[in-house]
């Protein structure tokens, strides 16, 4: 028996079939979710796929929080479910409140898409137990708004509770504060990136397999559960 | 019918690289003395009347969907004047 894990397509959402593809490939039965339902259809985990979701109107990810099925995803969100917000993901679970601090626009006011390395901090969360705790691997990253930004009390306590997941290695693409690249909630289940780990799930296309792991760890930790 | 301004704007702290890239393009155009340009948003809400319990509302919609209290301020108040 595999593991169901659920992707989420907002309108607007772009790499929803990649991620889906990511979850295959790392061994687990992808199940489509749809924005508008107010249902899980029973998932073991949830991830929220990149794109422009309501075409980034108002602010990235606002107007997605409010899509019927982001009440069930909060829910399981505070349940223990494992939940990935890859990018636009990221951005709405952050204006779901399910993770700390915001996105902003790029400091150098430019899109960027570049084979990203990252730093992996937490080896220790849901979705990053196939790492080691400094692991370095490279993904793509392309994003217009990845600046992350939280008040000084907020970045002292992720940084003290081991919080920050990924971190940038090299250069700092966006001006993303303390060079971070995703965080974690409290509990570890819920985990933020920018970068795509779901393009980098084969070498034919992309940097490499890097991102394979983030969809392993959920998988292998939903069937040891 | 009523107007009701919400003005949001990026927190101080806040880099807003948007006003920063007009703030560059004033120079090219000729026009000096400008030191910061800081850009918001601004809604414009067509409500029966600006009541108490109608501003409280508009408040919670501000704090709720139209600001993101992490990154952002606003301020909400009724249009004074006549209606366009």
């Amino acid at each position: 028996m595999s593991a169901r894990v659920g992707v989420v397509t907002f309108p607007g959402s772009l790499d929803d079939v990649d991620a889906q593809r990511a979850v295959r490939l790392a061994g687990g039965e992808p199940v489509a979710l749809w924005h508008g339902d107010h249902d899980l259809q029973d998932v073991d985990a949830v991830v929220l796929p990149g794109g422009f979701s309501y075409g980034d109107y108002l602010r990235a990810g606002a107007i997605a929080r409010f899509a019927p099925v982001m009440t069930e995803v909060v829910a399981a969100a505070e349940r223990g479910v494992p939940v990935l917000g890859i990018c636009n993901g990221f951005q709405v679970l952050c204006e779901s409140h399910l993770l700390p601090g915001a996105l902003i626009r790029n400091d150098h006011r430019t899109f960027i898409c570049r084979d990203q390395v990252l730093r992996v901090e937490n080896a220790d969360t849901a979705w990053t137990r196939d790492y080691s705790a400094g692991q370095e691997i490279t993904i793509p990253l392309k994003n217009g708004e990845g600046g992350f930004v939280a008040d000084a009390a907020t970045i002292e306590r992720l940084e003290g509770e081991g919080r920050v997941v990924f971190r940038y290695v090299g250069v700092n693409p966006n001006g993303s504060v303390a060079d971070i690249a995703g965080i974690t909630n409290e509990r570890g289940n819920v985990v933020g990136l920018m970068p795509h780990p779901e393009h980098a799930v084969e070498d034919l296309c992309g940097p490499g397999t890097d991102g394979l792991g983030l969809f392993t760890s959920a998988l292998k930790n939903l069937l040891a559960a | 019918m009523a107007r009701i301004i919400v003005d949001v704007m990026p927190k101080p702290e806040i880099l807003d690289p948007q006003g920063k890239a007009v703030h560059g393009a004033l120079p090219r155009l000729g026009f000096t003395g400008v030191s910061d340009v800081r850009q918001g948003k601004r809604f414009e809400l067509e409500v029966e009347s600006a009541d108490e319990t109608t501003l409280a509302e508009v408040d919670r919609i501000a704090a709720t969907l139209l600001s993101n209290p992490v990154i952002e301020d606003y301020a909400v108040r009724v249009e004074s004047g006549e209606p366009a």
